[in-house]
């Protein structure tokens, strides 16, 4: 994986609310094809890094590389143009509506005629290359189960075919098999080469899923580990800054 | 956590496959079929007058009970629109007795073509429904409170529009003719012809489409079965219609209106984007839509048809006086989607619940009319009528939110 470009990297990127510095001079970047956890405890600067990549909170300065070229994301807009989707803890799915409808929200096919075969049948062909279970395509998102949800929700961040995907949270407040379904469907985002960054409290999926997993303190980065060659306890320990883990990184 | 809302809840409800009856069974209750619904009360309300008085089912009385409901129908389209948004316009009322007041006075003392009279009438509502669709959405304060205020002002404006004898008689022939004119016999077959094979070849190549596509398509035979109902209920309408005057333009306005909002709201993105916004604005945010310029124009929408069925109402009454979208008129406005099944609480319903719900309401109030109850009775019975569909409708929610639905 290291002799590759990196499809995003960061570089010395920081951010600041106020007097809180939330990112302090931060290098993360993520390969093609692989899957990077990004882990830590609250507050320690995880959803500051997501929504920087997104585009919500754009970064105070540091560099951002896309593709080995230097970009500028001031905007969500900039990061989705960009091949950066983001699929947020809160779904933002509309319950109300059905599963075809939610997944071209925002993307729909003809203005004023609505092309609902193209998109049904679009839908049923992305869910079934994801080996997404869903019955009907046509059942409104409020029936489903939370995996289930969940994975219309990430499904719906590739119909713009994302370079990088980025998860918050995925499998919190899911159930045993509910939560094995999304790792399926990350795994599946692996192969098809995109690069997936996953945001999880959870260690035991992040050893499940993981190529490399990236550890967030105060701000900082406190540790940059090959998931194969790490054990819980080196994770746990840059986690709560009982080492520093950066000899581990090699 | 937020992600748990329906996570603990629905993870038990695995895809479950229900026998088609029992699915039917629970659709009903959960509300899904609202339509049914309605169309079973309209058929329980017509029983019970025709049993107290035969006149009800006559097709005079048919008739002027379809004239009745035609402006309540129009304003009651755009309160759909609103409602799905889970916003309220408080102002229909006002709006209709302030754009009905401007038309007649620019046609009847200024001398304006009956058009173009109409349409200042009509695009003034238009602009009031842009200036209180900004008002909400620019400085974020409760619709219910921007058209309160509206509800309190516009009346004021039509005071003073109709200047100081207060009333302004309708005389042009164009204007009246909106709520007086017959079509003949033929007119009303051949509407009836095209509308029932307008209807066909919509389903019909529909499905062939979906078959094409290789999607799972509705049986044919259930398909079959909708066009003969849609088409015993146009041929029966004209028959019925055709017994007394004939087809009225009234009801074709109404139901081209219908018609186009329906197409509007269903078959369009905008339509899509209202339902999204009414579901959940946050996700609809995200998802790029522009959640404020969609609230506008529905907005302006229902000001515009607040506008149309007050011209309506003003054609049927001959005049535009002070209280003119005044009294009860905003409130059977509102009332009849609800009644139907359209959800007060944003992103449920349809355009055809201000139709349904129009027959609905008129229907009681005509009803009550024949039997020549007291007006004290008449509102009591009204406000019942409403509160007894608004606890089905809170019912049928609960059912769908058991069922693990939102």
């Amino acid at each position: 994986m290291e002799g590759k470009t990196p499809v995003l990297a960061l570089e010395g990127v920081s951010k600041s609310f106020g007097p809180v510095q939330a990112l302090s001079d931060v290098d993360f970047h993520v390969n093609p094809g692989e899957v990077v956890a990004l882990v830590g405890d609250n507050g320690a600067g995880k959803s500051t890094l997501v929504k920087t990549i997104a585009g919500i909170h754009p970064a105070d300065n540091g560099r951002i590389v896309f593709e080995g070229e230097e970009v500028r994301i001031t905007g969500p807009t900039d990061a989705v143009n960009l091949g950066i989707a983001t699929v947020y803890q809160d779904l933002a799915l509309c319950d109300n509506l059905d599963v075809v409808e939610n997944l071209f929200l925002g993307r729909e096919k003809g203005l004023f005629a609505l092309d609902e075969t193209s998109m049904e049948k679009q839908a049923g062909e992305l869910l079934g290359r994801l080996a997404v279970t869903i019955v009907d395509v046509r059942s409104e998102v409020g029936t489903l189960s939370g995996g289930q949800r969940q994975q219309v929700a990430i499904a719906r961040s590739l119909l713009g075919d994302p370079k990088v995907v980025v998860l918050d949270e995925p499998t919190a407040a899911l159930g045993v098999r509910q939560t094995a379904l999304v790792l399926d469907l990350i795994r599946r985002l692996k192969d098809e080469g995109h690069a997936v960054v996953v945001i999880s409290h959870n260690l035991a999926d992040v050893f499940e899923v993981a190529d490399r997993i990236f550890v967030l303190r105060l701000g900082r980065e406190a540790g940059d580990f090959q998931a194969r060659d790490t054990s819980e306890e080196q994770v746990v320990a840059a986690i709560t800054g009982a080492t520093g883990g950066r000899e581990a990184e090699r | 956590m937020s992600a748990a809302g329906g996570g603990a809840a629905a993870a038990a409800a695995e895809p479950e496959v229900a026998p088609p009856r029992a699915d039917l069974l629970r659709r009903f209750v959960q509300g899904d079929l609202a339509e049914l619904r309605v169309v079973i009360a309209l058929a329980v309300i017509w029983a019970i007058f025709y049993v107290q008085e035969d006149r009800f089912l006559s097709s005079v009385n048919l008739t002027n009970l379809v004239l009745q409901a035609t402006a309540v129908g129009l304003v009651a389209i755009g309160i759909v629109l609103v409602l799905l948004l889970g916003e309220i316009d408080l102002s229909v009322g006002a709006v209709s007795g302030l754009c009905a007041a401007i038309m007649a006075v620019l046609v009847e003392q200024e001398g304006w073509s009956p058009y173009l009279g109409i349409a200042a009438g009509v695009l003034a509502g238009t602009a009031i429904g842009f200036f209180q669709g900004s008002i909400f959405t620019r400085f974020a304060i409760p619709s219910f409170v921007v058209t309160l205020a509206g509800l309190l002002a516009w009346p004021g404006a039509q005071l003073e529009v109709l200047g100081e004898t207060g009333t302004v008689n309708l005389t042009d022939p164009k204007i009246t003719g909106l709520t007086n004119t017959f079509y003949s016999d033929t007119v009303g077959w051949i509407f009836a012809l095209l509308a029932i094979g307008a209807f066909a070849a919509a389903t019909l190549l529909g499905r062939q489409r979906r078959v094409r596509e290789g999607l799972s398509a509705t049986p044919l035979g259930t398909l079959v079965l909708r066009i003969v109902l849609v088409a015993v209920v146009v041929l029966v309408a004209i028959w019925v219609l055709n017994d007394d005057r004939g087809l009225p333009l009234a009801v074709l306005i109404l139901v081209g209106f219908v018609l186009f909002f329906f197409y509007v709201t269903t078959r369009t993105t905008f339509g899509r984007h209202i339902f999204a916004v009414g579901g959940n604005a946050e996700a609809a945010r995200r998802a790029g839509i522009k959640v404020n310029r969609v609230r506008v124009i529905v907005f302006m929408i229902a000001s515009t048809m607040a506008a149309v069925g007050g011209i309506m109402a003003a054609s049927r009454l001959l005049a535009v006086n002070q209280s003119s979208g005044a009294g009860e008129f905003l409130l059977l406005a509102i009332a009849a989607p609800v009644i139907a099944g359209t959800s007060l609480f944003g992103g449920r319903g349809s355009v055809w619940h201000a139709l349904l719900g129009a027959l609905v309401i008129q229907s009681i109030l005509n009803g009550m009319d024949l039997l020549g109850w007291e007006t004290a009775v008449k509102f009591m019975v009204t406000g019942a009528v409403l509160l007894a569909a608004v606890m089905v409708d809170a019912i049928a929610r609960r059912q769908r939110e058991r069922a693990g639905r939102v």
